[in-house]
């Protein structure tokens, strides 16, 4: 079950390799996101665009907010 | 709409699925990098002064004015244990008796913006209502600094400098 986090819980993911995922549209991922993250838009999401992910690493999505 | 990609994520096998579900706002409005077209763009962050004087409550406006003069400000942020914005001390309450308490005397719950607002249009509306200078915070309402207008201006003069002029 995919567990909520806050951005302190983010900072410590991502000091141990987690992987960050805008699921915003491209255009928006264009004007800002957060360093490092890759764009799979939510409309895009399967598994062939989840191979660009290690399964064996921790994933974050986010969007805006709390949408 | 993070929500429903994770639990996706979750379907296609993965079994490490976090939601930050405050989501890039957030991030942004604690002044936390940002990559993309918009990272360019000057932010309220850019122009920001972290040096700010505080107070509490509870100090005498005598001895938070001696403080502030000092340091050469005018102006000081009321904030509490935690760094939480509670007030703003005015050029005007220095004119109260010495011994009075900073709340007795400050302006409450003062307008604040975040470290990611965009300089531009809030220097436009600075203008507009003849601010001299706004209190920056992040979400939690954590004092970040104060960003004067003229430093504002300033940086945004800088940004309209033609590359090859800031190159010498």
């Amino acid at each position: 079950m995919p567990r909520n986090i806050d951005r302190e819980e983010v900072q410590r993911l991502l000091l141990r390799g987690a992987q960050l995922v805008d699921v915003l549209p491209s255009d928006e991922y264009q004007e800002a996101h957060l360093p490092g993250a890759i764009n799979i838009p939510l409309k895009t999401f399967d598994a062939q665009s989840a191979q660009q992910l290690d399964g064996g690493r921790p994933v974050i999505t986010y969007c805006h907010d709390f949408q | 709409m993070s929500n429903r990609a994770a639990w996706r994520l979750e379907s296609l096998g993965f079994t490490q699925v976090y939601r930050y579900t405050a989501g890039k706002r957030d991030w942004f409005a604690f002044g936390f990098a940002m990559e993309g077209e918009l990272s360019h763009t000057p932010k309220a962050i850019d122009g920001m002064r972290r040096d700010v004087p505080t107070c509490r409550l509870q100090d005498r406006i005598g001895d938070v004015y001696r403080r502030c003069q000092e340091a050469g400000w005018k102006v000081c942020i009321v904030v509490n244990e935690a760094n939480i914005v509670l007030g703003r001390v005015r050029r005007d309450a220095w004119q109260a008796d010495p011994e009075t308490p900073v709340e007795q005397v400050m302006e409450n719950g003062p307008t604040t913006f975040r470290p990611d607002n965009f300089l531009e249009p809030l220097i436009k509306r600075m203008q507009e209502k003849k601010v001299g200078s706004v209190i920056l915070t992040n979400s939690d309402g954590v004092l970040l600094g104060l960003l004067v207008r003229k430093d504002g201006e300033a940086r945004l003069q800088q940004d309209q400098t033609p590359m090859r002029h800031k190159e010498r």
